[in-house]
């Protein structure tokens, strides 16, 4: 089975007015058919960039692709040619982070989905003319009540500020189902929401994308989240890709000391929370080597030189360290 | 040092204030720079209305003055005037704002409707009013112009006062104990300053073009002062013969205005991150 | 509701607004060194015919007398009687204000259907040569001195080539008044040679007073049209693979509009200011010719409703903005 998201080896970076800022160095990640992915980091580790090179959103002009490549169901994403344009709202969909932001505020909610609808719902075989205004409008109120908003008819003709931030993001969780995807991308979809109803959304996101079998994307730099959703974890610091585990080996018995010591920054019962000195560095003077180098208390002089190569396991842990935490070492640990 | 590197590569910035600064130096060394310095008063009846040569690169005017040298001279005047009608419309224009952002309450209401009733005539309009009543005299001119123009530097401080008032470290000083007097001055007029400067600039091409309008309807300095606005005015009746006559002076009002203007939306790029340009 | 309070609010300022602005030109006029009843009385009138005319017209009363007085005369319609005309101004003000309307509307004419296609050209073309073109020719608009771009138009088009009239309105004959716009009547009047007269007279004025208002028309448009097309809206509807030309047609443009329409008080000022040197200049028979010829003359009862009526005009026009602009942003008056 091939992987529906593949991307090997992404380099790229922008052009600003001190050089230029290798935002990712070498990522690769796959997301199989129905998998959630989470891909993890610190804010500014180039998760977003991510999102966006995928999206085909990065700023034009000032974005330079120096290797790699992003497939998507086998199509090149990267290049910007019709065919990327045409996956794009169809088989893979957004889900932004500022719900508010992401709704054009002068038109009604009813306007937005049926725009969408009218180039990107699913015309079952029968042509753009098989399908009416009045169904797109049924299936779209079949979503809204899918996403549980309440009065969905009436949402339809409601102006995005009329909406509270927890109802506008379940807008958007629909209008990324409507077209009937394979893939969402999820770009940090809960940050802009209040706590109490965070849970809710990654709820109703994670069941929805089981029940009709959706791959999903989802970056967060919270790791609550990432347990509560994810089937699979990929850990992201400036840039590179450090770690990738299926939940239980991410949580229990985590390789690299980044991903370690992001644990360790978590609250838990019995021990106090310890921060990660230092910051993540700017892309502008990324440090040589595993880019984690000077934050880390394993590092040795083959970190400064040379980056180390993700290497996978038989059970889906992969790891780039050149000193990674072995999994004997976890009794000692703790 | 960063924002003085940031300014020269701002290609429109850097005509601006280039410029400004031709302007500052025909002002400054004009009796220097003037082929005939006394031609501001003098007056040579044979040689009126001779087209640009040699002697007169721009010409002469009605009264046969060289209009070159009467154009230095009006360099000074419209920087004198807009520099002091700027000056004095800040004075009165700031403070009101700062009052009026940091206590809110019905005397910062009461400012800013009488700021608003300023605004609610085109400034020319009332500039005209103010200087046929007063009389025509460059005094007069600055008085009409800092009274016409004080309310859009109310606004704006207004405006600024009130989003500062609500910042922490704004209210960690009230909080403190400031007075009212410590906290606009230490705190809060330091960190509204850039919109003021790029607005003072803006301003003073507003104000110079307002001023040479006033001069043209004759409401400005009396002959023979050499205003620009006026020099335009005497012109007219000399066309369509006397082409060069108002070629100079409107020219020199462009390039000054346009001056201003680059040079403030320049500052604004550079000092206010929310507009600022990318690459 | 909200748009009701908003507009009630606006009604209820208007009157003490205008009863401030006429405070502060009563003033003026009269603390001025001058005494209007010698002016008003003539150059060689002797002292007992001034005496009779300060009577008559009430200067010899306390100032605040004067003024309610003189509120009360407004109030009931009676601006007074011009020094100079020997007309009531209430009549001089509205045989002039239809000349000034033509001007003002075919400026504003101009200056949107000129100024936001090139603004929104600009904003989608940002940083090619004709945005930079257009940047120096909008600056330039900004700074040019009107009396004098007037003056030189007349210069080239009048006295060197002799394709269009110098001043005025008309030759010959005008039509007869059934709007007061001269061109609109002319065209009722169906007379070819007076349609003709009527427009090449308009050309040059309006193009003069247009000049300054279009430069603002494409500056606001354009900054508009940047900064919604980097806003999240449009990044989610490109991720959402939705066209480009719906993108910018449709959301993008009616973002900008909005944004240029919150501008149109400020165009309208432009505009009544530059009639009054315009006017001056190209000898138009309106309110701005008439304003100047007043103060000249020291006919301050023409000032002050030449003031009145201007500052009316401008703070309806606002209102009239505010309205327009409540009713097409749904998220209300900011």
């Amino acid at each position: 089975m091939s992987s529906l998201l593949d991307i090997q080896a992404l380099s790229l970076g922008f052009r600003t007015e001190k050089g230029i800022a290798k935002v990712l160095d070498r990522i690769d990640l796959s997301v199989e058919p129905g998998e959630i992915v989470g891909l993890v980091g610190e804010s500014g580790c180039g998760k977003s960039t991510l999102a966006r090179a995928i999206l085909g959103t990065l700023p034009e002009g000032q974005t330079e692709i120096n290797s790699g490549h992003i497939r998507l169901d086998g199509v090149d994403m990267l290049s910007g040619g019709k065919a990327a344009e045409h996956l794009r709202g169809r088989v893979v969909t957004f889900v932004p982070q500022d719900p508010f932001a992401s709704f054009n505020p002068l038109f009604r909610i009813g306007t937005q989905i049926q725009d969408l609808m009218r180039f990107k719902a699913p015309r079952d075989g029968k042509g753009s003319f098989g399908r009416s205004r009045k169904a797109d409008e049924a299936s779209a109120i079949a979503m809204l009540d899918a996403v549980q908003l309440p009065q969905p008819k009436a949402i339809l003709d409601k102006y995005p500020h009329q909406l509270s931030g927890g109802q506008r993001q379940r807008v958007m969780i629909a209008m990324a189902l409507l077209p009937q995807p394979r893939m969402i991308i999820a770009d940090e979809p809960t940050t802009a929401l209040d706590v109490t109803v965070q849970a809710q959304i990654l709820g109703l996101l994670r069941r929805l994308a089981v029940e009709r079998g959706v791959s999903v994307l989802f970056t967060t730099h919270d790791l609550g989240a990432a347990w509560e959703i994810c089937d699979r974890v990929v850990v992201m610091y400036a840039g590179q890709t450090a770690e990738i585990a299926p939940r239980e080996q991410f949580f229990g018995n985590p390789r690299h000391p980044y991903t370690r010591m992001l644990l360790d920054s978590l609250p838990a019962p019995g021990r106090d929370p310890v921060g990660i000195p230092g910051g993540v560095p700017s892309p502008l003077k990324a440090p040589h080597g595993c880019r984690f180098n000077p934050r880390c208390p394993r590092a040795t002089d083959a970190c400064h030189e040379t980056r180390p190569a993700l290497i996978a396991e038989p059970n889906g842990h992969a790891v780039a360290c050149h000193h990674p935490w072995l999994a004997e070492a976890e009794a000692a640990h703790v | 040092m960063d924002l003085l590197k940031r300014f020269a590569r701002d290609r429109a910035a850097f005509v601006g204030l280039s410029l400004l600064g031709l302007l500052v130096l025909a002002a400054l060394f004009a009796p220097l720079l003037a082929p005939f310095p006394n031609d501001v008063f003098d007056f040579h009846i044979g040689n009126r209305l001779q087209p640009p040569s040699a002697t007169a690169f721009f010409g002469t005017d009605r009264m046969g003055s060289d209009i070159f040298s009467r154009m230095l001279f009006g360099a000074r005047i419209t920087l004198m005037l807009a520099g002091i009608a700027v000056g004095s419309a800040l004075i009165i224009g700031v403070p009101i704002g700062l009052i009026a952002g940091y206590y809110q309450n019905w005397v910062s209401d009461a400012l800013m409707r009488i700021a608003e009733i300023f605004l609610a005539v085109p400034q020319i309009v009332l500039a005209i009013a103010i200087a046929q009543t007063l009389g025509p005299s460059i005094e007069n001119v600055i008085l009409a112009l800092s009274l016409t123009y004080w309310p859009f530097w109310a606004r704006l401080v207004y405006a600024e006062t009130r989003s500062m008032r609500n910042e922490v470290f704004v209210e960690s000083a009230v909080a403190l104990g400031a007075s009212p007097w410590r906290v606009v001055v230490l705190h809060i007029l330091p960190n509204i300053a850039s919109p003021i400067i790029v607005r003072t600039s803006i301003g003073m091409g507003a104000t110079i073009l307002t001023a040479a309008t006033l001069g043209f309807l004759g409401l400005g300095a009396p002959p023979p002062t050499p205003e620009w606005g006026r020099m335009i005015a005497e012109s007219r009746e000399f066309l369509p013969e006397a082409w060069w006559y108002a070629l100079a002076p409107g020219v020199a009002i462009f390039l000054t205005v346009l001056g201003f203007n680059l040079f403030g939306d320049g500052l604004r790029d550079i000092l206010d991150p929310r507009t600022r340009r990318s690459v | 509701m909200n748009w009701l309070s908003m507009v009630a609010n606006r009604l209820l300022w208007f009157v003490p607004t205008l009863v401030g602005l006429l405070a502060i030109v009563f003033l003026l006029s009269r603390v001025i060194p001058v005494d209007p009843a010698v002016l008003a009385a003539g150059e060689n009138a002797s002292p007992e015919q001034v005496q009779q005319v300060r009577e008559r017209f009430g200067f010899d009363k306390p100032l605040p007398v004067q003024f309610v007085n003189y509120l009360r005369d407004i109030a009931q319609g009676n601006l007074g009687t011009s020094l100079f005309t020997q007309q009531p101004i209430v009549d001089d003000l509205a045989s002039r204000l239809p000349a000034t309307l033509e001007l003002t509307i075919f400026a504003v004419l101009i200056a949107g259907l000129i100024g936001i296609p090139l603004g929104v050209f600009c904003g989608l073309h940002r940083n090619s040569w004709i945005d930079h073109l257009l940047r120096v020719v909008t600056v330039s608009g900004l700074a040019v001195a009107s009396f004098w771009l007037a003056m030189q138009l007349q210069f080239l088009f009048s006295m060197k080539l002799g394709w269009l009239p110098l001043s005025g309105r008309i030759e010959g004959f005008p039509p007869e008044t059934v709007t007061g716009l001269m061109l609109l009547d002319a065209l009722i009047e169906g007379d070819s040679e007076m349609i003709g007269s009527a427009f090449r007279h308009i050309i040059l004025p309006t193009l003069t007073l247009a000049l300054p208002a279009a430069a603002t028309v494409v500056r606001f448009t354009r900054n508009g049209v940047i900064g919604v097309i980097n806003s999240p809206s449009v990044a989610y509807q490109t991720a959402m693979g939705l066209p480009r030309r719906l993108i910018v047609w449709k959301y993008v443009l009616r973002m900008a509009l909005t944004a240029t329409v919150t501008q149109l008080g400020l165009i309208f000022g432009i505009l009544l200011a530059g009639a009054v040197v315009v006017e001056t200049v190209f000898d138009w028979p309106g309110l701005g010719a008439y304003a100047v010829r007043s103060i000249l003359q020291s006919d301050y009862n023409a000032v002050m409703g030449f003031t009145l009526c201007t500052g009316a005009l401008f703070v309806l026009i606002n209102l009239l903005v505010d309205m327009l602009q409540a009713a097409i942003d749904p998220r209300g008056a900011a």
